[in-house]
């Protein structure tokens, strides 16, 4: 018969193991992606254009990643914010946001593959965009817009129902007290979460492998109509198609770029909320 | 002279009838004070005022009339009727702004741009609060910063800057200490020559202290209405007497 006191010490330490595997996980990935990506990184790797297969830079990717979550932002960021006020501020309870919430969760849950299949289909033929900047971008938009909306909600729900009272006492519209109190607090909070969602956005590779580019651009997109390099599409190509251990190593070296492009933008999300909030 | 006739006046939320065929008539530049246990409908009878109920979904019949005109025509615009019947909560709640904006919020929303105009209101509602000596040299601080009797007179500032003609009080100095409570009191004392005041309250002192007309609530009925002196000294009615001696409620 185990006493219960050492029970309770089993348990705690089987917990706290698991705890630390998890944890070790993340750091043995990073410290993979680290020793095996840090050789090939040189300021001819972050400021060349690929050349051949093995040559060359990735200047055009690390632009070309950042262009397609901007215009991937550009468009889910006030999609999402309007509509996550219409569903905290407008929508009647019951049947309507409920429904509009399943969706939305429904689209969540979307594997990438098929939005970026989709995306190919109607974005790239049927609208004829091409293979192209605003074609990744939006069907990026289309994969993390349930994300923009489910943050904007949970930050617009976070602002005091007294500040509202306070608006509306005064007189003031409802459209006044959204624009005045409700989005002007929740805004620390839409933007931490959008930035966020940014981040995932970036890494996100079968969606912009049908609808962005080959990944090996050498170019920079001139107009949205241009295909555009990405990183986890490089990524793709040099761990699949290389065969050799350059290849790989240039893999890597995206990847690492990749994960730190990554982690700047999540410190700036939450140096951002933590300014926002005092 | 009487500013609001309210007339058989019922309220329902859902299945609840919360006030039961009020009829009041609340005087002009005095300070009326709705007393009652917990639940009695004086808040739901105070938010009926200035229509705050609409919000959250009463269910209103009756007349309450402002002036002359009935609030609940359907013809009323309910964003002038709060502007003209302003209120003050039971939790001090300043906008996370700084306090010269939370005071300039209302007449800015009411289309007031003028920079001169606007620290002009700023400063003289913030004074009818008994707020500048406290303030008036750090106005572009956060509001959040001042203490909890601060933020209730700054409250009553922003309330007083869309100059309003009565202001609704929901208990509001039940989150704060005994020495702000006298301030706010002596305020609401100095306030009705220019306002006609509602005041909820749960303290029997303050009503006593403050107010020149008492109206006792039980489960959503009007019990008994009059000057106040003759309410706390001669109660017509023995529920009151017992409520204000503090043998229920």
């Amino acid at each position: 018969m185990i006493s219960a006191i050492t029970t309770e010490k089993i348990v705690k330490c089987l917990l706290s193991v698991t705890a630390l595997i998890s944890v070790a996980i993340l750091f043995i990935i990073v410290i993979h992606i680290f020793i095996n990506g840090v050789g090939v990184l040189d300021l001819q790797f972050l400021s060349d254009s690929p050349r051949r297969f093995e040559e060359g830079g990735i200047f055009p990717q690390i632009v070309g990643t950042l262009l397609l979550v901007a215009v991937c932002m550009a468009f889910a960021a006030p999609i999402g914010v309007a509509s996550a006020t219409y569903l905290v501020e407008y929508a009647p309870d019951g049947l309507v946001t409920k429904s509009i919430r399943f969706f939305v969760d429904c689209i969540a849950g979307i594997p990438s593959i098929v939005i970026g299949l989709f995306g190919l289909a109607f974005l790239v033929y049927y609208l004829g965009l091409g293979t192209s900047l605003i074609s990744g971008g939006l069907a990026l938009s289309f994969m993390i817009l349930p994300w923009t909306i489910r943050v904007s909600e949970e930050a617009i729900k976070t602002v005091p129902c007294s500040y509202r009272e306070a608006s509306y006492a005064l007189g003031a519209s409802k459209w006044q007290t959204i624009r005045n109190v409700v989005l002007k607090n929740a805004t620390p909070g839409i933007i931490t979460g959008i930035l966020l969602g940014t981040g995932k956005a970036m890494g996100e590779t079968a969606v912009v492998l049908l609808t962005a580019g080959s990944g090996l651009e050498s170019f920079l997109p001139e107009s949205v109509l241009d295909p555009v390099g990405s990183l986890p599409v490089y990524l793709y190509i040099m761990a699949t198609q290389g065969h050799t251990s350059a290849a790989y190593n240039r893999a890597y070296g995206a990847a690492l770029v990749l994960i730190l492009i990554f982690l700047g933008i999540s410190v700036l999300a939450v140096f951002l909320r933590d300014h926002y909030r005092r | 002279m009487a500013k609001i006739e309210i007339k058989n006046l019922d309220v329902h939320y859902g299945d609840a009838h919360c006030l039961k065929g009020i009829d009041i008539e609340i005087q002009e530049n005095k300070v009326t004070a709705l007393i009652g246990p917990s639940g009695c409908g004086k808040t739901t009878f105070l938010r009926t005022l200035n229509r705050m109920n609409d919000i959250s979904g009463a269910d209103v019949k009756g007349e309450v009339i402002l002036d002359g005109a009935n609030i609940y025509d359907g013809l009323t615009d309910v964003i002038s009727l709060r502007k003209r019947v302003g209120m003050v909560f039971q939790q001090p709640n300043p906008f996370p702004m700084s306090i010269f904006d939370n005071v300039a919020y209302g007449p800015k929303i009411h289309g007031i741009k003028d920079k001169t105009e606007l620290s002009s209101i700023v400063e003289d509602s913030i004074k009818q609060a008994a707020l500048w000596d406290d303030v008036g040299d750090r106005l572009n601080e956060s509001a959040l910063k001042l203490s909890g009797g601060q933020q209730q007179r700054l409250c009553i500032a922003r309330t007083l800057a869309v100059n309003p003609e009565v202001v609704l009080f929901d208990e509001p100095c039940s989150a704060l200490d005994p020495i702000s409570t006298s301030k706010i009191e002596a305020l609401i004392r100095e306030l009705k020559k220019d306002y006609t005041i509602i005041i909820v309250t749960h303290n029997m002192q303050q009503a006593a202290r403050i107010s020149d007309f008492t109206a006792f609530f039980l489960m959503g009925v009007l019990i008994e209405f009059g000057e106040t002196s003759k309410i706390f000294e001669k109660p017509e009615c023995e529920k009151t007497e017992e409520y204000i001696t503090g043998r229920f409620g």
